[in-house]
C-alpha cells in the first residue's frame, strides 16, 4: 500500500556559526511523514526540535539536505513560492501565540487570507466560522490581550486552519497553558486528525506525546527513536 | 491592485491604533504644507485684487509714453511726445482705435482758502471721460469749448475736495487757485478708489489747451488708446511704432525713443511678480518638506524595528516581500498624505483668518486649486521617496530571524 509522504527529509542539517566555530543544531535528518499521521516529535531542550520544525514550515531554510514537501523540493523554490507554500499549505502554531497585537480575533484570523486576495466578505465569513468551530464565535472582536492564554491559542489554531493547509504544524502549542485548556486543544487536535488533518506538533510533556499516533524523539540535533519503526534506531 | 486596498485599509488601521504618534510623524509635512498653503492664498488673494483693479484697464487698451532716462541717453536729449506726433499716432490708428492724449502739469499746490492740496494736474481732451471710462458725480466734465477759448476751468476728485476741506456736492461753481490763476470747478469725478494703494481720486483736469499754455516749451503727453477690436493690439502697436519713429526719424536698428505699455503686459507683469514670489516660497518648502519627509522616514525605521515581530508573523502566515513592502509604502504615503489634508485645512483657515488682519492688505485669501493639487502630490512623493527606504527594510526581514527577534 503506496502512502504519499507529505513531508520527506533527506540529510537535513542545520549549522549555526558561534563565534568561529560552527554548530550544528541538526545533523542529518531522515524523515517521511504520510498524510493523516499525527506526529509528536519529543527531546530534551536545546535538542532541535524548534529547529526542525522550521524548516519544515518553510520559515527556515536547512543548511544541507533535501526537503520535499508535497512532492516539492523546497530548496528550488523561490522567496516567493516559499512564502505562497506558508500561505496555502502549512498552518503553523507557536507556543507564543503570536497573534497581531493590534487588531481583533476576528482581523488575525482573517489575515492569512488577505494574503490569497481572498475579498473582505468572503474573508470575514470564513474567519467567523472557523472561530465559532474552535468555540470563540463570542470573541470576535476582542483583541489578543483581551482573551485568555487558551482562548488566544485557540485564536491561532482557528487562524492555522482557515486556509484549510494540508499540513498543521504547532511548536509546543501548549506549552503556556493550563491542565484544562491543554486538554482543549489537544481534543481540537484530536478532532482534526479524525476529519484527515497531517498533524505534527512538538512537545516535551510525555502525556500529550502519547496522545499522538506516532512519537519521534530528537536527542542532539539527531533522531534517537520513532514509534513507527518500534522504538530506538 | 487588490494589495493596495489592502495595505491602505491596514495603514489607516495602524495610523488609528497610534494616532499621536502618527500626527508627531507627520508633523514636518503638516506644518510645511500648512505654511505653503497660507502663502500661497496669500499671494493668490493679492493677484485676484490687484487684477481686478486691472478690469478697468483692459485688454484693449495701449498707453503711449516718453522713455526713461536709459533710452534718452542714447540719444542725448529726453525725446517728448509732441501733440504732433499724437496727431499722427490719430491718423495711423484710424479705423482701428480712439485715442486721446493727456499732459502733466507742474507746479503749486492748489490753493483754496487756508487750505491745500498736492493733487496733480493733467490737461485732458474731452475724449479722456470716455476712454479712462470717468463718472462725473456733480456738474459737468470739460468740454472742446473750454479748450478753444481757453477757459480755466477744472473737474476735480474727491481726495482733492476733502484736502481743500470743500464738500463734493458744494464744489461746483467755486473758485481754486493754481499756479497763479483762478479755476472755476465745473465738476466732480465719481470717487474711485486707491489702484496699487496710488489714491486716483487726489487728481484734477483741465482743458489740455489749457495746460499746454502753462509751459514754455513744447509739451511732453501721454498717449492712450482703446483699441475697437482686443485682437487688433497687436497690428494696431505696430502702427504706432511705426507713426512715431517717422515722426522721430529713428532709423532701422535705432531702439524706440518712446515706451508702448498694454492692459496685457500689465497683467503678464502681475504674473512675473507673483509667480517669482510663489517659486521663492515654493522652494522654501521643498525644504521644509524635505525635513518632513526624513522625520517620516526616521518613525518609520522606529516602526519597522518594533513591528519587526509583526512582520515575521504576516511573513509566517505567507506574506511575500512585496506584500511587505507594499504595506510599509503605503503606510508612509498615508501618513503623508493625512499629513498634507490635514496641513490644507490649517494653512486655508491661517491663509483667510489671517489675511484682514494684515495692515494695507485689501485682498481677500484665495486658495487655487492647483496649490492643493500640489500639496497632495507633494506629500505623495516625499511619502514613496522616504517610505522606500523602511518599506525595503521591512520586506528584506527573514522570517524567521524576524519571529526570534525580542
Ligand atoms: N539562531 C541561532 N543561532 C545559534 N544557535 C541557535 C539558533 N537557534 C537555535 N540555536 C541552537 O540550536 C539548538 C537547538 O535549538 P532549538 O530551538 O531547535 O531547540 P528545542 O529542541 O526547540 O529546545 P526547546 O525545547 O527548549 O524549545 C540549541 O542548542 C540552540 O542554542
Ligand atoms: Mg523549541
Amino acid at each position: 500500500m503506496p502512502v504519499s509522504n507529505v513531508i520527506e527529509l533527506r540529510g537535513i542539517g542545520k549549522d549555526y556559526a558561534m563565534g568561529g566555530e560552527v554548530f550544528s543544531a541538526l545533523k542529518s535528518i531522515d524523515l517521511d511523514i504520510g498524510q493523516n499521521e499525527f506526529v509528536a516529535i519529543i527531546g530534551s531542550s536545546g535538542s532541535g526540535k524548534s529547529t526542525l520544525m522550521n524548516i519544515i514550515g518553510c520559515l527556515d531554510r536547512p543548511t544541507r539536505g533535501d526537503y520535499t514537501l508535497a512532492g516539492d523540493d523546497v530548496a528550488k523554490l523561490s522567496a516567493n513560492q516559499q512564502a505562497g507554500i506558508r500561505n496555502r499549505q502549512i498552518g503553523f502554531i507557536f507556543q507564543s501565540f503570536n497573534l497581531l497585537p493590534r487588531i481583533s480575533a476576528l482581523h488575525n484570523v482573517m489575515q492569512p487570507l488577505i494574503y490569497q486576495k481572498v475579498g473582505l466578505s468572503k474573508r470575514k465569513k470564513m474567519a467567523k466560522e472557523m472561530l465559532e468551530k474552535v468555540g470563540l464565535g463570542d470573541k470576535l472582536g476582542n483583541q489578543p490581550n483581551a482573551m485568555s492564554g487558551g482562548q488566544r491559542q485557540r485564536v491561532a489554531v482557528a487562524r492555522a486552519l482557515v486556509t484549510q493547509p494540508s499540513l498543521l504544524l504547532a511548536d509546543e502549542p501548549t506549552g503556556n497553558l493550563d491542565s484544562k485548556t491543554t486538554e482543549e486543544i489537544m481534543q481540537l487536535f484530536e478532532q482534526l486528525h479524525a476529519s484527515g488533518q497531517t498533524i505534527v506538533i512538538v512537545t516535551h510533556e510525555p502525556d500529550i506525546a502519547a496522545r499522538c499516533q506516532r512519537q519521534i524523539t530528537l536527542k542532539d540535533g539527531a533522531v534517537v527513536s520513532d514509534s513507527k519503526y518500534g522504538g530506538a534506531i | 491592485m487588490f494589495m493596495v486596498l489592502e495595505s491602505v485599509r491596514s495603514a489607516f488601521s495602524a495610523i488609528r491604533a497610534n494616532k499621536l504618534r502618527s500626527v508627531l510623524t507627520s508633523l514636518g509635512i503638516i506644518i510645511g504644507v500648512m505654511s505653503t498653503i497660507a502663502v500661497i492664498s496669500l499671494i493668490q488673494g493679492l493677484r485676484a485684487s490687484v487684477l481686478s483693479e486691472f478690469e478697468g484697464f483692459g485688454a484693449n487698451q495701449v498707453v503711449v509714453f516718453p522713455s526713461p532716462s536709459d533710452a534718452a541717453a542714447s540719444y542725448g536729449l529726453p525725446q517728448n511726445i509732441t501733440v504732433d506726433d499724437y496727431e499722427a499716432v490719430l491718423d495711423a490708428i484710424d479705423g482701428f482705435a480712439e485715442a486721446t492724449a493727456q499732459v502733466s502739469v507742474w507746479g503749486d499746490r492748489i490753493r483754496f482758502g487756508e487750505e491745500s492740496s498736492g493733487a496733480s494736474v493733467t490737461g485732458v481732451y474731452p475724449e479722456q471721460y470716455i476712454i479712462n471710462d470717468l463718472s462725473i458725480a456733480y456738474g459737468r466734465p470739460t468740454v472742446a469749448g473750454d479748450g478753444t477759448a481757453r477757459n480755466p476751468v477744472m473737474v476735480v476728485g474727491q481726495s482733492l475736495l476733502e484736502d481743500l476741506e470743500i464738500a463734493p456736492d458744494e464744489a461746483v461753481g467755486k473758485y481754486v487757485e493754481f499756479n497763479g490763476d483762478w479755476y472755476l470747478i465745473v465738476g466732480v469725478l465719481e470717487k474711485i478708489g486707491a489702484v496699487f494703494g496710488q489714491d486716483q481720486d487726489n487728481v484734477a483736469y483741465v482743458p489740455f489747451e489749457v495746460a499746454a499754455q502753462q509751459s514754455a516749451v513744447e509739451p511732453s503727453v501721454v498717449i492712450f488708446v482703446n483699441v475697437f477690436e482686443t485682437d487688433n493690439v497687436p497690428f494696431v502697436l505696430s502702427r504706432i511704432k511705426q507713426a512715431l519713429r517717422l515722426q522721430h526719424g529713428i532709423s532701422g536698428d535705432m531702439p524706440d525713443d518712446f515706451q508702448t505699455f498694454t492692459g496685457d503686459q500689465a497683467i503678464a507683469q502681475i504674473d512675473t511678480i507673483t509667480g517669482v514670489l510663489t517659486a521663492v516660497f515654493g522652494g522654501v518648502v521643498a525644504i521644509s518638506l524635505l525635513v518632513g519627509g526624513i522625520g517620516i522616514m526616521n518613525i518609520m525605521l522606529v516602526s519597522v524595528t518594533e513591528r519587526t515581530r509583526e512582520i515575521g508573523i504576516c511573513k509566517a502566515l505567507g506574506a511575500t516581500r512585496a506584500q511587505i513592502l507594499l504595506q510599509f509604502l503605503i503606510e508612509a504615503v498615508v501618513l503623508c498624505l493625512v499629513g498634507g489634508v490635514i496641513g490644507i485645512l490649517l494653512g486655508s483657515a491661517i491663509g483667510l483668518g489671517i489675511a484682514p488682519l494684515i495692515p494695507g492688505f485689501e485682498a481677500q485669501a484665495v486658495i487655487p486649486l492647483w496649490a492643493i493639487a500640489l500639496a497632495l502630490g507633494f506629500s505623495t512623493g516625499v511619502g514613496v521617496i522616504f517610505g522606500i527606504l523602511p518599506a525595503a527594510k521591512a520586506a528584506s526581514l527573514d522570517p524567521i530571524d524576524a519571529l526570534r527577534y525580542e
